[in-house]
């Protein structure tokens, strides 16, 4: 079974606070990580691969140079190659420009499943894996919570929805999203570190994936970030006076008074 | 390089190293170089008090004049049309209002419903759609990406739409993708407002980025349709108008390939909480406890709500993911939104702060939920949320 998971660096937004005063973030010191999601995706194409007992599992990450740390990381969980698609051409692309460019190295490597995270933290928009899909003309499954049975040309997989979850079978190649519920993402082993330390990651530039360059980066994205501004406060503000008896009598008073009670 | 700093204007502030998200921008002998982290996302732009950050080589537009009006996907489920397609009819609406004023440009409304009956689709008409393209068949009665990609394909080639809308549900966001990649147009992502520009030709797409700690706008200002998934409860839909007149245009569902086929849907009962739909939320957090939240759910009986979570509460195991309300649960427009023990972090606000009346319960006065509240309480919710209990049953 070969197997590809698409992993990105982001910045761990958890860490990332806002200045009121001077409507910025404060970023300072925020660490870079894996996307959380891919780590699921991560610890899922592994445990594919021990289920079909072997195959190879390459995860592949566009990003700045600094992305191999990503890629570095995800070999000490137990991935066998990295590949980071990095060149100045792919910067400041959207999903489409971005799926454009992971679904032209993919197809290179022709894998019979593709593990992306369900979205990335930094931009949340769950769309790359989808649109990877679309371009390289097979299907998905998005919200996967539980890998079923994995057999010869066929996985039965559970998508999680708004209401419940549906049982999904789906032929090969397919690529998945994963979410949180689908796994607990081990910790790296010795071997792993050890495998880490002497990997050569394979480094790709647009040339390489023979895409015209207006079709790439920010040229190759049909959005554009406009404006970027931090959340209105809110206003309209009633205060309660008092003891804290009172001030809670005041509220009963005002939840009565909206006829709620 | 898209964004570049003017060295003649650059003082060295440094204000634009901290507003970067992707830590691109270092000081080289005393003025701002923009390295290549640099994803062109221009939050250095809005805080350089110099104006010595510019951009350059912006794509070119080259906007399809034929394409018009407004395609909203109207998402149904076994049969039950989601509350979000009528929201975003309600939504489209006002964009071609918006179009038709500032652009002078009519502009129709249309929807599409895969599956379903003809009374949905005559809702649909009811609530603002001039047209319904109506399709049918298997493949269509349970979700599958593949057959509703094809279908919206077929759809906006037979309108050729200039604007795209679908819920940001579990649905939309899957499959609204595929749709965008083919026709090699944007997508935005789970939006909470949407305006046309000055002139009436772009969309101003707004959404929540970075965990929520920022907005931004976002345009596609060269490809049609311009398309976005749009955050169930945020837009407001019409009145339904009994009688009101529209077609319904059958869509042919001839030769759909699924290879990523359902065989069976599980309904989850906790999932079932539908905190979305409440007029009364009550909601915890870290602050309530485990024991807590049996008040909480005797408070929101009193008041005929629902009982909301924030993510802490979840994590701990307290209430079921059903109930979180965020950037990763779900959004709500209640009436009312009580928060007990809610510090009020960016991420839970971006679920709840246009509830009409917010009441905030926290023991620390300096809580960021109190900056959202409409009425503050400064206490221990174990000992707050008894005491309105009981006024609240003294009065009735
Ligand atoms: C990518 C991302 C997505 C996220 N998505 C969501 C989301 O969808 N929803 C969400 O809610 N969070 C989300 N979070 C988490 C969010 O950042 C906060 O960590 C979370 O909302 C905090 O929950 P809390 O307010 O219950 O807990 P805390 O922040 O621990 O706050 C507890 C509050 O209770 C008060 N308190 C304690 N004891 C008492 C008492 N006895 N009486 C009264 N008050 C008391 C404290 O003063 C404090 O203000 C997300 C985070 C990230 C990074
Ligand atoms: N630059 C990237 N490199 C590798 N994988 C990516 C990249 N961007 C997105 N992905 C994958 O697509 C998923 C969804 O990302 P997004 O659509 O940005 O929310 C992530 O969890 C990754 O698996």
């Amino acid at each position: 079974m070969k197997i590809v998971v698409c992993v990105k660096q982001v910045p761990d937004t958890a860490e990332v606070k806002l200045d009121r005063e001077k409507n910025t973030l404060i970023r300072d010191g925020v660490p870079s990580i894996i996307n959380p999601y891919d780590r699921h995706a991560i610890e899922a194409a592994l445990s594919i691969k021990e289920q079909a007992g072997g195959g190879t599992v390459t995860a592949i990450s566009m990003g700045p140079p600094q992305a191999e740390a990503a890629l570095r990381e995800a070999i000490e969980l137990g991935v066998d190659e990295g590949v980071l698609l990095t060149d100045r051409a792919f910067a400041g692309s959207d999903t489409l420009a971005t799926s454009r460019a992971l679904a032209a190295m993919i197809s290179i490597i022709s894998p019979d499943v593709i593990f992306c995270g369900k979205q990335a933290i930094d931009g949340d928009t769950a769309q790359v894996g989808p649109e990877v899909a679309e371009f390289l003309g097979i299907p998905h499954v998005a919200y996967v919570r539980k890998i079923v049975t994995v057999s010869d040309g066929a996985i039965r997989v559970e998508r999680l929805m708004d209401d419940g979850y549906d049982v999904v079978d789906t032929s090969l190649p397919v690529l998945f999203t994963a979410v949180k519920e689908l796994n607990t993402p081990r910790l790296p082993s010795l071997r792993g570190k050890m495998a880490a330390k002497k990997a050569v990651i394979k480094k790709i530039t647009a040339a390489d994936l023979s895409i015209p360059e207006g079709e790439l980066g920010l040229s190759g994205s049909p959005t554009q970030v406009n404006r970027v501004f931090t959340p209105e406060a809110r206003g309209g503000r009633k205060a309660l006076s008092g003891s804290l008896e009172e001030q809670v009598s005041a509220l009963a008073g005002e939840l009565r008074a909206m006829s709620c009670a | 390089m898209f964004i570049k700093v003017n060295p003649e204007k650059c003082v060295g502030c440094e204000a634009c190293l901290s507003a970067c998200p992707y830590d691109a921008i270092t000081m080289e002998g005393g003025v701002a170089v923009i390295g290549e982290l640099c994803q062109a996302c221009r939050a250095c732009l809005t805080v350089c008090p110099e104006g010595a950050i510019v951009e350059s080589g912006k794509a070119e537009a080259t906007v399809d004049a034929g394409a018009s009006g407004i395609m909203v996907f109207a998402e149904q489920r076994h049969g039950c049309l989601a509350g979000v397609a009528i929201e975003l009819l309600g939504a489209a609406r006002k964009i071609a209002g918006q179009i038709a004023s500032r652009r002078g440009a009519t502009c129709s409304v249309s929807a599409v419903l895969l599956g379903g009956g003809r009374d949905a689709a005559d809702e649909l008409i009811c609530f603002g759609a001039d047209r319904v393209y109506h399709a049918t068949g298997p493949e269509l009665d349970a979700f599958h990406d593949e057959a509703c990609a094809e279908m919206l394909a077929r759809a906006i080639d037979a309108a050729k739409p200039e604007i795209v809308l679908a819920g940001a549900t579990a649905i939309g966001r899957s499959f609204l993708p595929r749709v965008a990649a083919r026709l090699r147009t944007g997508l935005t992502a789970d939006c909470t407002s949407l305006e046309m520009d000055e002139n009436g030709v772009n969309l101003l797409q707004v959404r929540p980025a970075w965990g929520g700690n920022i907005m931004a706008s976002i345009l596609t200002p060269s490809r049609r349709p311009q398309m976005a998934t749009v955050r169930p409860k945020v837009m407001k839909p019409i009145e339904r108008v009994e009688g009101r007149q529209g077609e319904i245009i059958n869509l042919p569902s001839d030769g759909l390939v699924v290879r990523a086929k359902v065989v069976e849907f599980i309904k989850e009962v906790t999932m079932n909480v539908n905190i979305a739909e409440s007029d009364v939320i009550v909601a915890g957090g870290r602050g309530v406890g485990q024991k807590g939240f049996e008040m909480l759910f005797e408070l929101a009986g009193l008041l005929g709500g629902a009982v909301g979570a924030s993510r802490a509460a979840v994590d701990e195991g307290w209430i079921s993911y059903g109930h979180q309300v965020g950037q990763t649960g779900k959004t709500v427009c209640p009436k009312l939104y009580i928060a007990c023990g809610i510090s009020g972090a960016v991420q839970h606000l971006v679920g709840m702060q246009s509830s009409d009346v917010i009441v905030a319960i926290n023991k620390n006065p300096d809580a960021p939920i109190f900056n959202v509240a409409t009425y503050g309480i400064v206490g221990d919710v174990a000992e707050v949320v008894p005491m309105l209990i009981r006024k609240l049953k003294e009065s009735a």
